[in-house]
């Protein structure tokens, strides 16, 4: 009775197919309209901070920095009151990707794994989704200036 | 056909057994959500909150296993001592729930690891022990809790993810069953013990998929081995497939001309209301087959509603680092006959 | 109107994000490491700047956006400093939030437990 790798393959492969044909497949229309949703509140709260930091006599281009550091700080707050895990699952892609969103993954471990202990628990751990982006950030930040500022000359 | 002296092992990979150890007593423990489902009314304590009076959720997982050990003992009014075997098993790495909560029970202790199937394995081998003569009281509990597992398997808990819609919702609960050569209750009659199968699924989000062909085979090879049909069971309950693996057992098994009418249930389904509560596909998790059996099931028994239950566990045996490394997930099933008569 | 712009565009950025979310294997980290991705990429292209300058927040609160400051930190110390600016220049205009995450991760790690 023993099964070639040949048979197993075959096997598995009409398995997927069939199973394919019965997973229930995401809502596609209901989780857009709900990313676009939550994800344009989220932006347009951004844009109520930007605007008040300008009208407090910031430049425009100065304000973004301050604008995110208040963006980071709400997707954190709302993060340890366990509130945007509930907004997250909703939203889906319209709260994991603001910056709030960012500010929830390192929130969100750090939390989490203090109890493994505050340096290799918490101070590791809290870098779990977070690492990836600013390590592919800054790889491709570098990546592409340098690209940028070899061709087009900056 | 067969040699030796192994005069219990039938067909493929079955056991019949000889004097059928009786299911005494059970006890069963679960966390708010669970309470607020559908079976609610029907365990014996519902946890308040996820903590438990713990400082982490291992902890409490730690808590529920002691405690399912120890209220069953107490109705049965036995001590620790008393117990021949503990088997014991949980999701988490090294089953340290089991290990942990073991420390303050002084009985011989055997650890399971069978992913979600662990109360089926744990049910089978405990007969096993006892219809062999090697034991007269074996206790077998196992119990998973929603936070550890997401933990261990997934995000952390506060992490705004998405699940998909075959996501399955991992059972906080415990539950424990004392199984004695003599006494009062329904009895383990036969076993079917699973092998690993793997089609090659890899989505850690869509178990159901991942475990229905071991349920199936399971199943399909319990009925072969003892000549029986489907509608020789009031009742076959799969652990923890959910809505998306119990839909492909049917179309697998009717496939091979085996028709599972209503009779085929699964405790993922039973547990929660997937209309009401957020759990997606259902519940899964060690702690969904052993609180559904220990706290609704078993008690079908008594008040004279169930006869006949197929109590098919099924288990999961991926780790976080296979997915990791794009392993696909094998699964296993085992199969144990209760039964009034 | 800026409220207007800010919603539609930044929905819109979020709109993509669930599409390759539900329509791939990846996982969330994975669309968010995508978007930083593409932000620094369109910003080499010269694109992302006119679209913040467009859409304001709508732009700048997306993770792509992350892309954009660490690339156009490199950009403006590279014309400064020269080679080195491309190393010292990535967390010049993005650091302040990356130390706001990490900074409000542990502060709320103290005060805070998980709920699960």
């Amino acid at each position: 009775m023993a099964q070639t790798k040949e048979q197993q393959k075959r096997a598995q492969e009409e398995y997927q197919r069939l199973a394919r044909r019965h997973r229930p497949r995401p809502p596609l229309l209901r989780n857009a309209l709900l990313a676009f949703l939550v994800g344009g509140a989220i932006s347009a709260a951004g844009q109520g901070v930007l605007n008040f930091f300008v009208a407090q006599g910031l430049p425009p281009d100065k304000a973004g920095g301050p604008t995110a550091g208040v963006m980071v700080f709400l997707g954190a707050f709302l993060t340890a009151l366990g509130v945007y895990d509930k907004i997250g699952q909703v939203g889906g892609a319209g709260s994991a990707i603001p910056i709030t969103g960012f500010a929830n993954s390192i929130v969100a471990a750090a939390i989490e794994f203090k109890t493994e202990g505050f340096v290799m628990g918490m101070a590791a751990r809290m870098y779990q989704i977070a690492g990836p982006v600013i390590t592919y950030g800054v790889t491709s930040a570098i990546v592409v200036g340098l690209l940028r500022f070899l061709i087009a000359g900056g | 056909m067969r040699r030796g002296v192994a005069v219990k092992r039938i067909g493929k990979q079955s056991v019949k057994f000889t004097s059928p150890p009786v299911i005494t007593n059970t006890f069963s423990i679960v966390g708010p959500m669970e309470g607020q489902g559908p079976l609610g009314q029907r365990f014996d304590t519902v946890l308040e909150d996820t903590f438990y009076g713990e400082q982490t959720w291992e902890k409490t997982e730690c808590k529920l296993l002691r405690e399912a050990i120890f209220n069953v003992l107490n109705r049965a009014q036995l001590q620790p001592t008393d117990l021949d075997f503990i088997l014991a098993g949980d999701l988490l790495d090294q089953i340290v729930s089991s290990n942990f909560a073991l420390r303050e029970v002084e009985a011989p202790f055997l650890g399971l690891y069978g992913a979600c199937s662990t109360l089926a394995e744990g049910l089978a081998t405990g007969a096993m022990l006892v219809d062999g003569g090697f034991a007269d009281r074996v206790l077998v509990v196992t119990g998973s809790h929603h936070d550890t597992a997401e933990r261990q398997y997934r995000f952390p808990t506060e992490l705004g993810v998405q699940r998909p819609p075959t996501a399955q919702w991992t059972v906080t609960g415990a539950g424990s069953c004392l199984l004695q050569s003599q006494g009062k209750g329904p009895r383990v009659t036969c076993a079917t013990l699973g092998r690993v199968i793997d089609l090659g699924s890899k989505d850690p989000n869509d178990m159901g998929t991942a475990m229905a062909p071991a349920a199936a085979d399971t199943i399909r090879q319990h009925l072969r081995d003892f000549a029986k049909r489907p509608e020789d069971y009031d009742l076959i309950m799969t652990g923890d497939l959910g809505a998306v693996g119990v839909e492909l057992v049917r179309v697998i098994l009717r496939k091979d001309g085996i028709e599972l009418g209503q009779q085929f249930q699964d405790g993922g389904l039973l547990i929660f209301d997937r209309e009401q509560q957020d759990v997606h596909a259902g519940g899964s998790g060690c702690g969904c087959s052993a609180v559904v059996f220990a706290g609704h099931l078993f008690k079908l028994f008594a008040e004279g509603k169930l006869r006949r239950l197929l109590l098919a566990g099924t288990g999961a045996l991926l780790s976080p680092l296979t997915y990791q490394q794009a392993e696909s997930i094998p699964s296993v099933c085992h199969a144990v006959a209760i039964e009034v008569y | 109107m800026s409220y207007v712009w800010a919603f539609l565009v930044g929905g819109l950025i979020c709109v993509i994000g669930q599409l390759v979310f539900d329509l791939t294997v990846f996982t969330m980290g994975h669309v968010m490491v995508l978007f930083v991705v593409l932000g620094s990429v369109l910003t080499g292209l010269g694109l992302y700047e006119p679209l913040v300058k467009f859409a304001g927040a709508g732009a700048s609160v997306p993770v792509s956006n992350f892309g954009y400051v660490l690339t156009s930190g490199v950009l403006k110390e590279l014309e400064l400093i020269g080679p080195w600016g491309a190393l010292a220049g990535v967390f010049e205009l993005g650091g302040g939030a990356i130390a706001a995450a990490i900074f409000f991760g542990f502060l709320f790690a103290l005060l805070t437990r998980a709920k699960g």
